[in-house]
């Protein structure tokens, strides 16, 4: 089955990309999927300031700054998986550096 | 006047419904991990109980009613998916040949109940759901009567189950006993969603007895299941000891605690297996909740009378409660406790600390308990505000009964 994670975080802690890199769970977390070969797409987003977002209403397009989502955790990032199970997305999700002081948020695929 | 025929009819009336209490969930569980469809499982174990009472009174109660009720729910599964283009590939998995239905491997895969309890308990589920789902497809309730139990309408609980049913399948949460690096983990919340049940049942009155006989029957299937781990024994051992002293909790609609009742009416067969099973989990030194709050309700079922009762032992087992599993309702019960070990001051400043703490605010029990210590203190125009206040609290009518008789003794 394929999975998104959602990688939500509340940006107030917010590792550069070379920190990231250098975090010994990041790298323990990348070595897992590669070793479990489910990684499809993985990517890490720009933060919320740097959002747009677009709604059409009535027919007018309406163009506002920030994230859909008005709530204190927003998505930071996405990986797309190939796995057996839930369980399996579970385990992936857990090892995720983010999911010690963010969340991870874990969708099937519609297919 | 019960002629031969009437009394043979009843016989196998009475297997059938033994099969169904001890086989519903085997057959249903079996179904699922062959087609991995739960709607179909349970139509076609619903279809085989049917076939039963047709073919037992002719052919005879088979030798082994949970292997015929299983080949025969199969055979109709793949009855069912033959007329389905889409069932071709479940059906490759359910071409086993059975033409023995007495002789078929059903023996061989102990565990198919196990791996229904886990999945319905699976924490991406929400508990509500692995309440309801528990009950429908291991213990064979129907949705009407898990929405009785719940006080929720039919419609909304049916609701329920099709959401839970369809994320199983939907959000890929597979059919499996969790690895056993999950397994404490995961078995934590299937033995709280039994209890839950039990729970259910214990505080009601007959409608809703059967909940409680159910919870039972099932952590037996898993003491039976998973005999190496401590907590489901410690978990049955604790809802026989609370299922002994039922019959006495109650008098004419009046609560009746502990210090009253009647103790010659208490079942010493249930207690007696009770104290086994909690013997046998503590052997294996895993200590958990479970074992704990049996062990305290061994206490209480095993004393001769409410002032031979072993409260220092209790007040010592509720602070190790409190230390596995801390929750104010348990440091409210270790208050009772150490009034009764140490004194009553002692317990009335652990009840006053909890009161001040605002952990309870709103629960009826802990005024209640503080006016029952300040009537045992002799403080007694203390005890009627905490009564009164307790009154205004209070849930049901029974405890509201309860409560009035107290206040009218002072």
């Amino acid at each position: 089955m394929k999975y998104v994670l959602l990688i939500c975080d509340d940006e107030t802690v917010s590792p550069s990309n070379e920190e990231l890199e250098a975090d010994p769970v990041h790298q323990a977390w990348v070595a897992d999927v590669n070793r479990r070969g489910g990684m499809l797409v993985g990517a890490r987003l720009r933060p919320v300031v740097d959002a747009t977002t677009v709604r059409v209403r009535d027919g007018e397009t309406l163009v506002s700054d920030g994230p859909f989502a008005e709530t204190k955790d927003f998505v930071g990032g996405l990986v797309i998986l190939e796995c057996a199970d839930l369980d399996e997305a579970i385990a992936i999700a857990s090892g995720h550096p983010y999911a010690r002081w963010g969340g991870v948020e874990i969708r099937p695929v519609w297919e | 006047m019960t002629s031969p025929n009437d009394s043979a009819d009843d016989r196998v009336r009475a297997a059938v419904d033994a099969a169904f209490r001890d086989e519903w969930g085997q057959v249903v569980a079996t179904l699922i991990g062959l087609t991995g469809d739960w709607d179909l499982a349970e139509d076609c174990a619903q279809d085989a109980f049917a076939a039963a009472l047709v073919t037992w009174p002719r052919d005879g109660v088979p030798r082994r009613p949970g292997a015929w009720l299983t080949t025969t729910a199969r055979n109709r599964a793949i009855d069912r998916l033959r007329r389905d283009a889409a069932g071709a590939a479940k059906l490759r998995r359910l071409a086993v040949p059975a033409d023995d239905p007495d002789e078929s491997p059903v023996e061989e895969i102990p565990d198919e109940r196990l791996r229904l309890i886990f999945t319905c308990c699976h924490p991406a589920l929400p508990f509500a759901a692995r309440v309801a789902l528990t009950l429908r497809t291991l213990a064979g309730l129907t949705t009407a009567e898990i929405a009785r139990a719940f006080l929720t309408a039919e419609p909304a609980m049916a609701q329920r189950l099709v959401r839970a049913k369809r994320k199983i399948a939907e959000a890929g949460i597979p059919y499996r006993v969790p690895s056993a690096e999950l397994l404490p983990q995961r078995l934590a919340g299937v033995l709280a969603v039994l209890y839950l049940i039990f729970n259910e049942g214990y505080d009601e009155q007959d409608a809703r007895r059967a909940l409680t006989a159910e919870a039972i029957r099932l952590a037996r299937v898993l003491v039976r299941l998973m005999p190496h781990e401590p907590e489901p024994r410690g978990l049955l051992a604790l809802m026989l000891l609370h299922e002994a002293r039922r019959p006495t909790r109650t008098d004419h609609g009046v609560l009746v605690t502990l210090e009253h009742q009647d103790r010659s009416r208490w079942n010493q067969a249930l207690i007696t297996e009770g104290v086994a099973l909690l013997d046998q989990a503590l052997v294996m030194r895993r200590t958990g909740p479970y074992q704990v709050q049996a062990a305290i309700a061994a206490c209480h079922a095993t004393a001769p009378d409410a002032a031979g009762t072993d409260w220092p032992q209790i007040a010592s087992l509720y602070a190790e409660l409190a230390r596995l599993a801390p929750s104010p309702v348990v440091d409210l019960n270790r208050a009772v406790a150490v009034a009764m070990a140490d004194g009553i001051p002692a317990g009335l400043a652990m009840v006053d600390r909890l009161t001040a703490s605002g952990r309870l605010a709103g629960y009826y029990l802990l005024p209640a308990t503080r006016a029952d210590l300040l009537r045992r203190a002799g403080r007694t125009g203390e005890a009627k505000a905490a009564y009164e206040e307790a009154l205004k609290l209070a849930p049901t009518e029974t405890e509201r009964r309860y409560l009035t008789s107290r206040l009218e003794e002072l």
